[in-house]
């Protein structure tokens, strides 16, 4: 079973460009130290906003450029994926925790845990999480670690959804049912019969949670309260690049591009799991 | 019919008193409010002053309490920054918000519609398939990235549309389409969805028996039936545009709800910050509401759950 899935997976071209693009991230983000030509947050003010190689006027030095402050475009473009990348996975394993302890309690006990679960699911998504995210961090002071704790406890609303409604449809399955005979625990029951057989559901949330932690991490840094300067965040590049768009457009559409492929490919890697399971989860 | 109603209600009611709680707990836990408000170059006297002044040295339970009773009113108090009542300022700046969230949906509803009905009945085919990467790219589309985008193409290099501000119609175009971004990807994959499986349906087969045309079997039968989640899903898409406009009225200086929140933010002032919060999200709550009843009476099926 597993070799046919798999191959099902590299016959998929959505799996097969989205595992290159993630994959490559990843590995980028890991070896950003290595990989860099320039140290990312060195200013030089004598070369500034020097357009990529490729382009009129454009020197060979630096590949992409540098920004309004000298710093080599390239090198900071390849630590900003560091950033998305580990914000993005962080905040999926906080509003993981977060949202599948309540869906499963939820969908496992329901009656009054249900309710409150699905209260609480309710009054999340009531909650307008951009604004909510960006007074938290005017009032506390912008940090990496803020970002991912208020991403975190803003995005497990999708995570809970589905961890109870999968849950409420296997909880009274035959090797469920087998498990409680056999004098199975609940915390047995639930770690062993339930939480495996709704993984792959939860595989497919995370990534689009992914993709939106990375999309709002973006968006919070661009606006001036996420990441904080000097990092560069690919939201912040292209925040401090903004003013200076009219004259060369290809400040932001650098940092823009990367972002947008990014994402696109935690995309395309979901909806190959969600084509491989047969289900539709989208909203 | 009516147990539903007064349920549904109940529950609205019950949700929106939590985030009115949240959102006084969200100023009182998140640092010392006193402090913020002072400012950065404040001395211990003058922060003391304030914390008098606005009441912030009573009980939390006291001054939740005293907090509540208003904001139910709609009294949101008085703008730090602004010195005009909260009330007021949101009220002249929720026009702006409210018309730019309808050309979103306008928008979003023009392109998702075909493109799912489209999709749907060539289901499988290589249309199909590239609607359903339209959909993708849409996903993916940072939006305030690509409203920086359009403000060089269209506002500088082209010169149709003004860069930015809400002086003239015109100005509504750009922002409306970023925004409608973030509902197209939802509206046509559900447009789709709902298509085939009213197509699957017996209903249509006997349509197609009768030897109706193809077009109005698509519209009356089929459409008419996926169209029910579509309406729904449509008030509440609505609700995430008037919270996420925000970002986009920062971008393009619309002066709504938005904007004034992203200004009130910057400014510490937050009775504003608490009042757009809030307003938001009974806006939200009232959609969803909105959508579940329209959802009661257009399908009579749902009525019991």
């Amino acid at each position: 079973m597993p070799t046919t899935r798999g191959a099902k997976l590299l016959r998929n071209p959505g799996f097969v460009i989205g595992a290159t693009i993630v994959g490559l991230a990843a590995i980028i983000a890991i070896l950003a130290p290595w990989i860099v030509p320039y140290d990312p947050f060195v200013i030089d003010l004598d070369r500034r906003l020097v357009p990529p190689s490729f382009m009129e006027g454009g020197d060979p030095r630096n590949f992409l450029g540098t920004d309004q402050l000298g710093r080599d475009y390239f090198s900071r473009l390849i630590y900003g994926t560091r950033i998305s990348m580990v914000i993005g996975v962080l905040t999926v394993i906080t509003s993981g925790l977060i949202g599948i302890t309540m869906g499963v309690l939820g969908g496992f006990y329901g009656g009054k845990i249900d309710d409150a679960v699905v209260f609480a699911i309710t009054t999340r998504l009531s909650i307008p999480a951009v604004l909510v995210a960006l007074a938290v961090a005017a009032l506390r002071g912008s940090s990496f670690l803020l970002v991912v704790l208020v991403l975190g406890f803003l995005l497990w609303d999708r995570f809970a959804v589905v961890a109870r409604s999968t849950t409420m449809q296997i909880r009274n399955l035959d090797y469920v049912s087998a498990a409680w005979c056999a004098g199975a625990s609940q915390w047995w029951v639930l770690s062993r019969e339930v939480l495996p057989n709704i993984a792959t559901h939860l595989a497919v949330v995370a990534t689009l949670e992914m993709a939106l932690a990375i999309l709002l991490e973006a968006a919070l840094s661009f606006l001036g309260l996420g990441v904080p300067p000097p990092l560069p965040s690919w939201g912040l590049m292209i925040s401090e690049a903004k003013e200076y768009m009219f004259f060369s457009p290809w400040v932001i559409m650098i940092p823009g591009a990367a972002l947008f492929i990014l994402v696109l490919g935690v995309n395309f890697l979901g909806d190959a799991l969600r084509d491989m399971m047969g289900t539709d989860l989208s909203r | 019919m009516l147990r539903f109603f007064l349920r549904r209600f109940a529950v609205a009611v019950a949700v929106a008193l939590t985030v009115l709680t949240l959102a006084f707990l969200l100023t009182r836990v998140s640092g010392d409010l006193a402090i913020s408000i002072a400012g950065p170059n404040a001395t211990a006297e003058d922060v003391e002053a304030i914390r008098i002044a606005y009441g912030l040295n009573r009980p939390l339970w006291v001054q939740y309490f005293d907090w509540l009773g208003r904001a139910v009113q709609g009294d949101f108090g008085e703008s730090y920054f602004f010195r005009d009542r909260v009330s007021n300022l949101i009220a002249t700046r929720m026009p702006v918000t409210l018309t730019l969230g309808f050309v979103g949906l306008a928008v979003a509803l023009v392109v998702s519609l075909p493109l799912g009905i489209l999709a749907a009945v060539r289901e499988g085919s290589w249309v199909d398939r590239l609607v359903g990467l339209v959909a993708m790219i849409g996903q993916a589309m940072p939006s305030f990235w690509l409203g920086l985008v359009l403000m060089i193409v269209f506002g500088l290099q082209l010169a149709w549309l003004p860069i930015s501000g809400n002086d003239e119609w015109q100005g509504y175009i750009m922002p409306g389409v970023v925004l409608a971004f973030s509902a197209i990807p939802s509206l046509t994959r559900l447009t789709r969805s709902g298509m085939i499986e009213a197509l699957a349906s017996d209903y249509i087969r006997t349509a197609r028996a009768k030897g109706l045309t193809r077009l109005s079997i698509l519209v009356k039968h089929g459409f008419r039936n996926a169209a029910i989640p579509v309406v729904s899903i449509a008030a509440v898409q609505l609700g995430f545009m008037l919270g996420g406009s925000v970002v986009i009225e920062t971008i393009f200086a619309l002066h709504g709800v938005g904007y004034l929140a992203w200004e009130s933010i910057s400014k510490n002032d937050f009775p504003v910050v608490q009042a757009v919060v809030l307003v938001l999200a009974i806006i939200y709550i009232g959609l969803t509401l909105l959508a579940d009843l329209l959802n009661a009476v257009l399908d009579p099926r749902l009525r019991t759950a």
